[in-house]
């Protein structure tokens, strides 16, 4: 039996396909090699038994399947070996349940905590912080290492880079994350009262989409439907923090080659998206907007049309500023082929987000797995061809135009006394998946229900968690001076990553 | 370079001014709490995500560990309501222990440290679990709008140049010595700040294995609640703390 999902469905746990690990590993093949995409894939204990679970989306068809295979022993052969994005979700498998994914071939942890059962003592009882482990190193006379971070020149968070270098060239980059490990995924299912709050700070600068993800995984647990107008409210929020984040992008790109007219002009005016979001619920970062079973606040009409009104002005101010960089050839000489990464090695890592678009791939979850509002119509999905920090530019640019005139076809439908569905209790032994287009990528949710309803797992995976080892790679056989203009190009999250 | 200057003037001016306007906040915007006659239904305490509320008596909200989701204003049956006072800022962990009424809010520096700090402080920030919220909305006191330069305030890319640190985050147990190795490279006299509900009280991640909270023995000038905490509530505890803002 295998269970084909639709974008935020359910299962019973019967219903799942159960496979052995060669046959998982063959099928993750298959999937991804075929234009597909490995959503999640990470462990869990069922039933007794730690058990694979892989996410495989069919962007054609949007289907979401889910496979179960069950490990036995201390191991198992590494799905890296054959399919490389794999790589850090097998890294987490390996660092959570201590078991070994045999041939993997660069195993480290992820976060550097304790494994979360007594397995194969992968990584040693010693467990030394995430700067203090080993690091791919070059060899050579000439050859020079930049260690930097955790603790980062701005107002950051932090993360630890290590730079193989000849000269100015970088030959190599490793980049470490941990440092914000929090906990959340092990917290979920043990604190339900916080459960809505982990996810509106997984990654704080993408609240609405962690949030709406984990709406509707409960909506789906419980079969509630919200009103269509919450819907269109939640599409709204998800794409004014598009908006928000883009254009702060496109300021920070501005200043990091040192055009201040637009670094200046963007860093207000994502102040003026952020106060779009405050405006709908008080906050600017849009805590307290989502809700199981809908939206905490209405967008009354005079909300809506004072919200059109900023639209209207944020719109001209922004096109004004960043219509400044496509004109000025000094920014230009700078974003064009820098930190260029290829079609191909963008879909052999799994890129997802704009990341993935500046290299030719057209894929965009609001598309190819849509849900909520997005059902009656996404925006178009936007891809360059080029993969540099120009083409990362330019499709944010595309996109945030996408997305205001998004918002105002939305409007109205969002418009009114939103109502209400109440989430009752979770479907037992279940499994739900939710995937949602974030301003950096597709992030994906799945969740598990024991025999009483209770969440027995929880698993978030951020676009940054595909999206980091594309910034490694971008940076190969470019200046180290380069680095900050290709980091901001990506504008990865860190505490995403860590959870 | 004529287009940059033409763009320049179509954008205008957009400081605002700060102190002494009047601050736009949203309508909906959640500040200092207000407590009403009412005493709290039954079991609201055990309500609160984050245990703000006290168990029993009058009402006390811990506004250290408070996010301002405002939950309460429902289930407290309209004993606490959120006003929209953004002044949060104070010296001293207990005035976060609210009752109603005013807020015991920062005081400025003394005298000597104000001599040293009053008219340039060089802040160094540390994200030590912070999701990224509460970084950005300091970040934001950089831009044109909020422009933190005027008041001598700069974040700096190094402890060595720093007056002081700002930290944000729960303090998780993979930067705990981080942030001692940054504090401790900050040259004497120094100052630090917590900003968020997380820096504070650990916020949502309090009681989790994975955090530690700031050590004891790092003592905190200023405490700036919220999660995050407006741009304008982190504004007014730093220019409070210089004795900028008095009122």
């Amino acid at each position: 039996m295998s269970a084909m999902l639709k974008n935020s469905g359910a299962a019973a746990l019967s219903e799942i396909e159960r496979l052995s690990v060669e046959s998982l590993r063959g099928r993750i093949g298959t999937s991804v090699w075929g234009g597909g995409v490995l959503l999640s894939l990470f462990a869990l204990p069922l039933e007794g038994v730690l058990h694979l679970c892989a996410v495989l989306g069919d962007r054609k068809k949007s289907d979401i399947e889910l496979l179960l295979a069950p490990v036995e022993g201390t191991g198992y052969p590494a799905i890296t070996a054959s399919v490389h994005q794999a790589h850090l979700f097998e890294r987490e498998i390996a660092e959570q349940y201590d078991i070994r994914p045999e041939g993997h071939p660069w195993l480290k942890p992820v976060r550097f905590h304790e494994p979360y059962r007594k397995g194969a003592g992968v990584f040693g009882a010693e467990r030394p912080g995430p700067a203090v482990w080993d690091y791919f190193r070059m060899k050579g006379e000439e050859i020079h290492e930049v260690a930097v971070g955790p603790v980062h020149a701005g107002i950051i968070e932090p993360g630890h880079f290590r730079f193989q270098c000849h000269g100015e060239n970088v030959y190599h980059l490793e980049i470490q994350l941990g440092f914000q490990h929090r906990g959340i995924e092990r917290a979920i299912p043990a604190n339900p009262a916080r459960r809505l709050f982990y996810m509106e700070t997984a990654a704080g600068d993408t609240t609405a989409a962690h949030a709406t993800a984990y709406c509707r995984i409960a909506e789906a647990l419980s079969d509630c439907r919200p009103s269509p107008r919450a819907e269109a409210a939640r599409a709204i929020a998800l794409e004014l923090e598009r908006l928000a984040n883009h254009t702060g992008d496109m300021g920070a790109l501005a200043g990091d080659v040192g055009y201040l007219p637009t670094m200046s002009f963007c860093g207000r005016i994502r102040g003026d998206f952020l106060n779009m979001t405050a405006l709908l619920c008080g906050s600017r970062f849009g805590r307290g907007l989502l809700e199981e079973g809908g939206t905490r606040f209405d967008i009354t009409p005079a909300i809506a049309a004072e919200l059109s009104r900023r639209l209207d002005a944020a719109q001209a101010d922004v096109a004004g500023a960043v219509g400044l960089l496509w004109k000025n050839p000094s920014v230009l000489a700078r974003f064009e082929g820098t930190g260029v990464v290829s079609a191909e090695t963008a879909a052999e890592l799994g890129l997802v987000g704009p990341a993935a678009r500046a290299c030719g791939l057209k894929i965009d979850a609001r598309a190819d797995f849509p849900s909520g509002h997005y059902l009656t119509g996404a925006p178009e999905t936007v891809a360059l061809e080029t993969g540099d920090v120009y083409a990362r530019a330019m499709v944010r640019w595309l996109e945030m135009q996408q997305s205001l005139d998004f918002i105002r076809r939305t409007l109205p439908a969002a418009q009114g006394d939103s109502g209400f569905c109440r989430c009752g209790a979770f479907k037992p032994e279940s499994a739900a998946v939710c995937v949602e287009e974030g301003w950096r990528g597709e992030l994906c949710h799945v969740a598990f229900t024991d025999k009483g309803g209770k969440l027995s797992h929880y698993k978030i995976t951020d676009p940054s968690f595909k999206n980091w080892t594309g910034l490694a790679l971008a940076l190969r056989g470019q200046q180290i001076s380069d680095f900050p203009l290709c980091n901001k190009s990506f504008n990865l999250s860190y505490c995403g990553v860590d959870l | 370079m004529i287009k940059a200057l033409i763009e320049r003037l179509r954008q205008k001016e957009r400081t605002i001014e700060f102190p002494g306007g009047t601050p736009v906040l949203p309508e909906r915007f959640r500040g200092l709490p207000a407590f009403g006659a009412g005493r709290l239904p039954a079991g609201s305490p055990a309500q609160c995500p984050v245990g703000a509320i006290s168990e029993d008596g009058p009402v006390l909200l811990d506004l250290g560990k408070c996010i301002f989701c405002g939950r309460c204003e429902k289930f407290s049956g309209g004993a606490i309501s959120f006003g929209r006072d953004y002044r949060l800022a104070v010296s001293d962990r207990r005035s976060l222990l609210h009752r109603g009424g005013e807020l015991a809010l920062a005081r400025a520096l003394d005298e000597k440290s104000r001599a040293i700090f009053g008219r340039s402080l060089k802040l160094r920030q540390v994200s030590a679990g912070g999701c990224n919220a509460c970084e950005a909305d300091v970040n934001v006191l950089g831009t044109p709008v909020f422009d933190l330069g005027r008041f001598g305030v700069q974040f700096v890319a190094s402890p060595r140049h720093a007056d002081g640190l700002l930290i944000t985050g729960p303090v998780t147990k993979n930067m705990e010595s981080a942030l001692r190795a940054t504090y401790d490279a900050v040259p004497e006299p120094k100052i630090v700040i917590a900003a968020g509900a997380c820096a504070i009280s650990g916020g949502i991640y309090s009681g989790h294995a994975e955090t530690r909270g700031i050590p004891a023995d790092i003592p905190v000038s200023l405490y700036i609640p919220g999660c995050p905490p407006h741009p304008l509530t982190i504004l007014d505890g730093i220019l409070r703390l210089l004795g900028k803002i008095n009122r």
